[in-house]
């Protein structure tokens, strides 16, 4: 359900500040586990000097995560991981294959580099493998936030503890997550390529239970002051209480008012589809259908890493530099993304979204971006005469790869709407529906917000408005 | 060496206060490889070694890891994971109280015959290309695909309460699927099921005995020929489901509802919850009578994705009833959670994905027994319905109640024999009315120990392979074809 911001701050707020105690002493600290770019690049030159092959590529990827989780009211289970691998791609000969260590002294580099080149010599040649890229001009994208790094475990509880106690006072349960951490990456090769990136995350996420009843809401983003779990605490309480005492509807086909994360889980679906590879392996619901128009004219949708609410590397897993592609622009398919290897097959460009060699796949669309429109949730519901309001979906999966008919459930919040209004809560329903069919039937869209859910990546995605959505089934609850 | 680690961050551990600490330290060597049409798709090898610690200090938990195993990288994980666990104090409704448990100084390993990692990388590939090159001689076959997986765990387990133990678990997995794109419709079969096949805790003897180049011809046939077949029906009809199928059936609508965790609440926020309310155990009719199912960690139970010697906080391997001749019988625990269920002991359950990830209620090797029934008679005694193999689609809601499935194939059956195929079989169902509906099981002969790699639950999410032993069933009165109804 729609909450007014100004309210769910303030009950974040008031709600932490009465759990002001004494501070622990807690030094699982993601800044204090950075490993400095020199030291980066040193692994690499170590690499590079051992490796046998013709042409030598390592990607180094460190990572400090820390996760609080909670349920029952209570933290239940609480870690931090801190991790450095190293994967050294090698060519020889024409053939390339790869091999990983998470062992950085001097014999285990050397041997992760032999392994991957001896690993290349046992296969037949590759027809379509490229030299490796030379030197590029990378953009700077900054995407490291101090607050974000050192965040404590003692940070992160007390925010728990904040939203237990909202819990409490409203005699519901709380469960979620906490979670923050900093990711650093390093890209080179023999050949001059040096890319380097680093983020900060971010992630809140919160369920609370009332009953038979449950709300949902999550957030996510690389400054942890975005992050108010106290609002989206409030958000998911008044959700599962509004979902008191659920009615059953019947199965059939509606309109349905999806939010924001609805809509996530269900498009995530769609957009490996619009890998080059895909389509040239006839395993894309986009194969004969490029240009034609399928969607409706509201549908336009990009990949653009540059975006503000995007996050992840401005390069790709050979080290080229991500453009912008319009891979839908009112409705219709309109370009693919490309490897260098598809690029080269199929005569194209490559646009910078070449998954890590070798792989079967070729390249994925990482950072999706819809065209928004101007209609609230609110708005929806006001000009609906009958239909769902849906919070998000669960445990979706394929139906069927070409009509791209998903299977799945509603979850944690489903709303009846009548006459402009939500009328109460209904049982969970389980839903069939080609999603191709569902972005050729949006009737609103809301403002494109950055999103978060459980099946797919975070993208930048509004709530939509859709008509003869077909769900064919009822659940229990 | 790596038991000297998982020692220091429990000394570490318990100077800076926990009150009980374990460690594993872990080294993981995988092998991945895979072609597509004619190529070499993957071809990776990679290994991973470090230490994780889980520690209860002022009554609540903490877990670190790090890869870091020199003294002072072990150090600062123990003291993390009991600064974690102080942290975790703050918003603690009770002390963590565990299960007694004995202490144990054991070694055990898997038992295999060929070593994968020892037969040279251009065989394996050799192999996968047979029969990627059998799939393409069939006209019609647009993608064929061939994959093999290898993974061997060597890990030291240190408790505070004395247990010191050793366990290394090889693992393989291989498979195959033809894809055939025609007139708008993406048809794909896969063999020995989908997953990326058949995966168990053996070694390249497992490869060897599936035959993937024998089967590659009929899966690419039957792959092509789905599109002439006739849609799955829509309406209420008897279902016999294969083996493969069987399991995952097991896997999605009783392994994971009898997770103690879900069951109390501690994954609501992810992986959801359970309909197995504590007040349903040993009152519930889960099933039919026809119908029995064990947790089964032994080895004794066949070399499963679940099969071990102890558990990661130290368990014995065991074998639990879960459903007892259509009863229900009983629940997945940990030394936390068996208290809630009345039990003085874990039934030795709780398992994670590597060093850097804490140990997790999950599904062991989760195998309906076998029943009477031979194939060929179960088929003969089945006027009117539908046998449908190797699953395609697979969703169930967050109570574990509400269940749709997809297969890749299908066949009727009519007046006792398989006749025409069909193509998009589907079927969907409420748990208890589907196991109840149960009236036939196959037997011993038609059993396998299937294995399903990638099972994920968790925050952050843990993915763990689990054993699901099965053999073709009968179900009456169940709905299908609505996946496709419009």
């Amino acid at each position: 359900m729609p909450v007014r911001k100004q309210t769910a701050k303030k009950a974040g707020r008031k709600a932490a500040s009465r759990n002001a105690r004494q501070p622990v002493r807690a030094p699982a600290i993601a800044a204090e586990h950075l490993v400095p770019r020199r030291e980066l690049e040193r692994i690499a030159e170590r690499v590079f000097r051992a490796s046998p092959a013709e042409e030598t590529e390592v990607t180094i990827e460190a990572t400090t995560d820390a996760l609080t989780r909670f349920a029952n009211n209570m933290i239940h289970q609480n870690v931090a991981e801190r991790g450095l691998s190293v994967s050294v791609r090698a060519v020889v000969d024409g053939r390339t294959a790869r091999a990983t260590t998470n062992k950085t002294d001097d014999e285990s580099l050397a041997r992760v580099a032999r392994a991957a080149a001896d690993l290349a010599r046992w296969q037949p040649p590759t027809p379509d493998l490229l030299p490796m890229l030379g030197r590029q001009k990378l953009p700077a994208v900054k995407r490291y936030f101090k607050a974000t790094a050192e965040a404590t475990p003692e940070l992160r509880a007390r925010a728990v503890v904040g939203v237990v106690e909202l819990a409490r006072e409203r005699r519901q349960t709380a469960a979620g997550i906490f979670s923050t951490g900093v990711s650093q990456s390093v890209l080179a090769n023999s050949r001059g390529l040096f890319a380097a990136y680093e983020q900060t995350r971010a992630e809140f996420s919160v369920t609370i239970l009332e009953g038979d009843s449950s709300g949902w809401a999550k957030a996510n983003f690389g400054d942890i002051a975005l992050v108010e779990p106290g609002a989206l605490a409030d958000r998911s309480s008044r959700k599962a209480a509004e979902a008191r005492q659920p009615r059953e509807a019947p199965a059939g086909h509606y309109t349905v008012i999806l939010e924001p994360a609805a809509v996530l889980d269900l498009v995530g679906f769609l957009f490996y589809d619009f890998s080059a590879t895909a389509v040239e392996d006839k395993r894309s619901c986009l194969t004969d259908r490029m240009g034609r128009k399928i969607f409706g004219d509201n549908i336009t949708v990009w990949d653009d890493v540059h975006h503000p609410l995007q996050s992840g590397p401005p390069f790709d897993g050979e080290g080229v530099p991500r453009e912008k592609v319009l891979l839908v622009d009112r409705g219709v398919p309109k370009s693919l993304v490309y490897s260098r290897g598809a690029a080269k097959r199929l005569k194209s460009k490559p646009t910078g979204h070449g998954l890590p060699l070798p792989n079967e796949w070729g390249e994925a669309p990482l950072n999706l971006v819809f065209a928004g429109g101007r209609t609230s949730v609110e708005q929806m519901i006001a000009s609906t005469d009958r239909g769902i309001l849906v919070t998000r979906f669960w445990y979706i999966r394929e139906v069927d790869p070409y009509r791209k008919i998903l299977t799945g459930m509603t979850r944690d919040g489903t709303f009846l709407v009548e006459n402009g209004k939500v009328a109460g809560a209904v049982k969970n329903f389980r839903f069939n529906q080609s999603i191709l069919e569902m972005l050729a039937s949006v009737e609103a869209l809301g403002p494109a917000v950055r999103s978060a859910g459980e099946e797919s990546f975070e993208m930048v995605v509004p709530a939509m408005k859709v008509r003869n959505f077909h769900f064919s089934e009822v659940t229990k609850f | 060496m790596l038991e000297d680690w998982a020692n220091l961050a429990l000394d570490t551990a318990a100077v800076r206060g926990a009150t009980y600490a374990d460690a594993r330290a872990i080294e993981l060597r995988q092998r991945e490889l895979s072609t597509k049409n004619g190529q070499v798709g993957t071809l990776v090898e990679g290994e991973s070694l470090g230490l994780g610690v889980r520690a209860i200090a002022d009554g609540a938990w903490g877990f670190a890891s790090t890869d870091r195993l020199t003294k002072t990288g072990v150090e600062r994980c123990a003291a993390e994971a009991v600064a974690i666990a102080r942290a975790s104090a703050l918003a603690k409704r009770h002390d963590v109280v565990l299960a007694p448990e004995e202490s144990y100084v054991d070694t055990w390993q898997s038992p295999f015959v060929k070593d994968p990692f020892r037969i040279p990388v251009d065989r394996q590939i050799a192999l996968l290309l047979e029969a990627d090159a059998a799939m393409r001689e069939v006209a019609g076959v647009t993608l064929a695909e061939a994959g093999m997986t290898f993974r061997r765990l060597e890990q030291w387990f240190a408790s505070t309460a004395g247990s010191r133990i050793h366990q290394v678990k090889m693992q393989s997995g291989a498979g195959i699927v033809a894809s055939s794109f025609a007139e708008d419709e993406l048809q794909k079969r896969s063999y020995p099921s989908s997953f990326g096949g058949q995966h168990a805790l053996r070694g390249y003897e497992l490869v060897e005995d599936l035959d993937l180049g024998g089967n590659a011809r009929r899966v690419a046939e039957e792959a092509v020929a789905l599109h002439k077949a006739a849609q799955c029906p829509e309406g209420v009809r008897t279902v016999l489901l294969d083996g493969s199928q069987v399991g995952l059936q097991i896997h999605e609508s009783i392994g994971h509802p009898i997770e103690l965790d879900r069951v109390l609440g501690m994954e609501a926020n992810f992986a959801g919850t359970s309909f197995l309310t504590l007040d349903k155990l040993h009152s519930l009719r889960y099933a039919s009578e026809h119908v029995t199912v064990v947790a089964d960690a032994r080895l004794e139970h066949g070399p499963g994705l679940g099969t071990f010697g102890y558990d990661d906080e130290g368990v014995p391997a065991q074998r639990t009833y879960i459903v007892k001749d259509g009863e229900f019988a009983g629940y997945l625990t940990s030394r936390e959670t068996a208290a809630a269920v009345g039990e003085k002991r874990s039934n030795g359950t709780m398992r994670a994905e590597s060093w850097n990830r804490l140990p997790l209620i999950r599904m062991t090797n989760i195998s309906i027994l076998p029943g009477p029934w031979k194939l060929d008679d179960l088929i003969a005694d089945t006027e009117d319905g539908l046998y449908m193999e190797t699953n395609r689609s697979w969703s169930i809601d967050d109570r574990r109640y509400h269940f749709q499935f997809g297969t890749e194939i299908g066949w009727e059956i009519k007046g006792g024999k398989k006749t025409r195929m069909i193509k998009n079989p589907s079927y969907s169902g409420i748990t208890t009315e589907f196991w109840n509906s149960c009236d036939a099981v196959c037997s011993r002969d038609f059993w396998t120990l299937w294995g399903t790699p990638n099972c994920g639950k968790g925050q952050p999410m843990q993915t763990m392979g689990t054993g699901h032993g099965a053999s073709p069933a009968r179900f009456r009165n169940v709905r299908v074809g609505v996946a496709f109804s419009r």
